[in-house]
């Protein structure tokens, strides 16, 4: 299964020209400032916005081609669409809402109703099934969402910020959830973020839209050693390090510590950026930084006036340094170096 | 921001000016009861003169109302979903009824759809179809004057509504008479009830274009508010009680609806302005 997409609109002040393609095996996350136009291609592959040139293909159907003359309603596409702050139908109970896809496909009354209430169970919502909507916390409601996403068996499932209506505190199971989710739909899965880290924790692939172009590309390890653009490189290309915290230290699975500030426990997030890292070279020196990592400098990559290390060792990090600075200390790919951060500078998550 | 000019005390010369002006609304209504001829009152209700203006009235305008919804809504759509040219235009020519003098909408209405009309000659001659001093001519001129009060209601809830309620429906696999049928139409259900029950109303009342477009005659065309005026120079006794008939309708009706009618009337005001 493949998304192929080619998409040229004019809408008000934004010019959007992409150029994307998705498979079955993957998440694919659309990130990028407000108004760089993420939601919009969405809009376009769902059809609710006809692309002014280009061609939108799915499975090898063209859905949109305005050259040739086609063009798919949405209604007649094989998608499932979860909108940002969810969009649920608050006229309708939880059960009609999810069933709302089939039998809006002709799907008899009683079928639909059973197909809806085999989701509710497995979604642990079935007490809720008679209720409407209004009642549901945010984690629950888009659950509710993704499950009237996904009752049609769509083949492109479409996500507008999904956890964009939630606060920290939810979020963080939200997002486990939501990755499990997403983990069990076999269809193609494209998810528009404006947030890295949900990002990092969720997608397969980034493709980062910046004023209506595609600017970067590839795996959120791949962007974050390479970014090609200030906004990837200081909102995009961020440190994500996961691990449980004790005591005020996070451990990670391959056993590196991080010495962290806020009084957090259990499995954590932990976000450090680039530009908040030291280098020294050698052993390091006594500092105020509590975490020092040894590493070895496996990729230089310049951006402008500054220099990204790609630094492999305890804890694998990117750092960026100003281009003086890596002069000054004359720093070669192989060299072994110590990586050091406050733990002011780390911003922690639950996980 | 309603909530708090609400604490804030009202200084006597206000508090004076809203009593006289709430006197001004109920002393008319103390006056009329005051000169009700109630020993008489169910002998003038049961008289065949009230009987049938009243049916009359009611059959008239809810026909008028219901067709009000017909073209109402699909008209409310239209302005508030189609972006065309001349819009504002089309808004205003639609809306022109509610500030019309309703005698000059039944004299316009009489060139246009009278047997010498610029439509009308033609109902006349292809289909046998005449409009004026009939029934269907009542209900023609309370559409006209009441339809308005529908489509302003209705268009403002559409243009509150979240238009991703209808891309929702659409990405689940909704046509768009599918949509309409189980998502706008529900969302909207208050604000077309509302409409509904003013444009009623103003049908209810109709006088001035009733009377210019489909005359004054008991049976056919003869409504309540005409049957209130003609007695008033008869029978004063029996205007009085017609009178009262019609406010005690028109008072439960607002009555029963006041949040609804309130709730969307404020927002129609909110958009019109």
């Amino acid at each position: 299964m493949t998304l192929d997409a080619r998409i040229g609109l004019r809408l008000g002040s934004l010019d959007l020209r992409v150029e994307l393609r998705a498979h079955a095996h993957e998440v694919v996350a659309l990130l990028g400032p407000n108004g760089a136009g993420k939601s919009t291609i969405l809009r376009c592959l769902a059809g609710l916005e006809p692309v002014g040139d280009g061609r939108i293909s799915i499975d090898g159907v063209a859905v949109d081609d305005p050259a040739a003359g086609v063009f798919a309603e949405p209604e007649a596409r094989p998608i499932g669409f979860v909108f940002q702050d969810y969009v649920l139908f608050e006229h309708l109970t939880v059960l009609e809402n999810i069933a709302y896809g089939l039998r809006a496909r002709g799907v008899a009354k009683v079928e639909a109703r059973r197909r809806s209430h085999d989701w509710l169970d497995r979604l642990d919502l079935a007490d809720f099934a008679h209720q409407r909507p209004q009642v549901l916390s945010g984690g629950q409601a888009q659950r509710v969402a993704l499950a009237r996403a996904l009752v049609t068996n769509p083949r492109l499932l479409l996500l507008d910020e999904p956890l964009a209506a939630l606060d920290a505190r939810t979020r963080a199971s939200v997002r486990r959830d939501l990755r499990d989710h997403l983990a069990s739909f076999d269809g193609m899965r494209l998810m528009v973020t404006h947030d890295p880290v949900d990002a990092h924790a969720l997608a397969d692939r980034m493709i980062v839209v910046e004023a209506g172009r595609i600017v970067q590309s590839g795996t959120p390890a791949d962007v974050t050693a390479h970014p090609r653009t200030r906004y990837v490189a200081d909102l995009v290309g961020v440190n994500l390090v996961t691990g449980v915290v004790a005591d005020g230290v996070l451990t990670t699975q391959t056993g590196a510590r991080v010495v962290i500030a806020d009084a957090v426990d259990g499995p954590t997030l932990a976000t450090i950026r680039p530009h908040s890292v030291l280098i020294g070279r050698g052993d390091g020196v006594a500092s105020s930084a509590r975490n020092s990592w040894r590493g070895t400098i496996v990729d230089i990559d310049r951006l402008g006036e500054r220099v990204r290390l790609v630094i492999e060792g305890e804890l694998p990090l990117t750092a960026e340094i100003t281009a003086a600075a890596f002069g000054e200390l004359d720093l070669r790919r192989g060299d072994d170096v110590h990586a050091s951060v406050k733990a002011t500078d780390i911003e922690v998550a639950p996980a | 921001m309603s909530r708090r000019r609400r604490r804030v005390e009202l200084p006597i010369p206000a508090l004076l000016l809203a009593g006289t002006a709430v006197a001004f609304f109920a002393l008319p209504l103390v006056g009329l009861l005051w000169r009700a001829p109630w020993s008489n009152a169910w002998a003038y209700l049961t008289d065949d003169t009230a009987v049938t203006a009243l049916r009359l009235s009611m059959l008239t305008s809810l026909c008028a109302t219901a067709l009000s919804i017909a073209f109402g809504v699909p008209l409310a759509w239209l302005l508030a979903r189609v972006d065309f040219p001349g819009r504002g235009a089309v808004r205003a020519l639609c809306l022109l009824s509610m500030v019309l003098p309703p005698v000059v909408g039944g004299v316009a209405l009489f060139f246009a759809l009278g047997r010498r009309g610029l439509v009308g000659q033609y109902l006349d001659e292809w289909f046998g179809i005449t409009l004026p001093f009939t029934t269907a001519g009542v209900v023609v001129a309370q559409t006209f004057v009441a339809m308005p009060f529908l489509v302003i209601t209705v268009e403002a809830a559409l243009r509150q509504l979240d238009p991703r309620l209808e891309d929702a429906s659409r990405t689940l696999g909704g046509s768009g008479w599918y949509t309409f049928r189980r998502v706008t139409l529900p969302a909207i259900r208050p604000a077309l009830t509302a409409g509904a029950v003013l444009a009623w109303a103003r049908a209810l009342g109709e006088f001035g274009a009733t009377i210019t477009f489909a005359g004054n005659f008991p049976g056919t065309t003869q409504t309540m508010p005409l049957a209130v005026y003609l007695s008033l120079e008869t029978n004063p006794e029996e205007a009085i009680v017609l009178a009262l008939v019609m406010i005690t309708v028109s008072f439960l009706v607002l009555l029963a609806l006041r949040d609804r009618w309130f709730g969307a009337a404020t927002r129609a005001a909110t958009v019109a302005t």
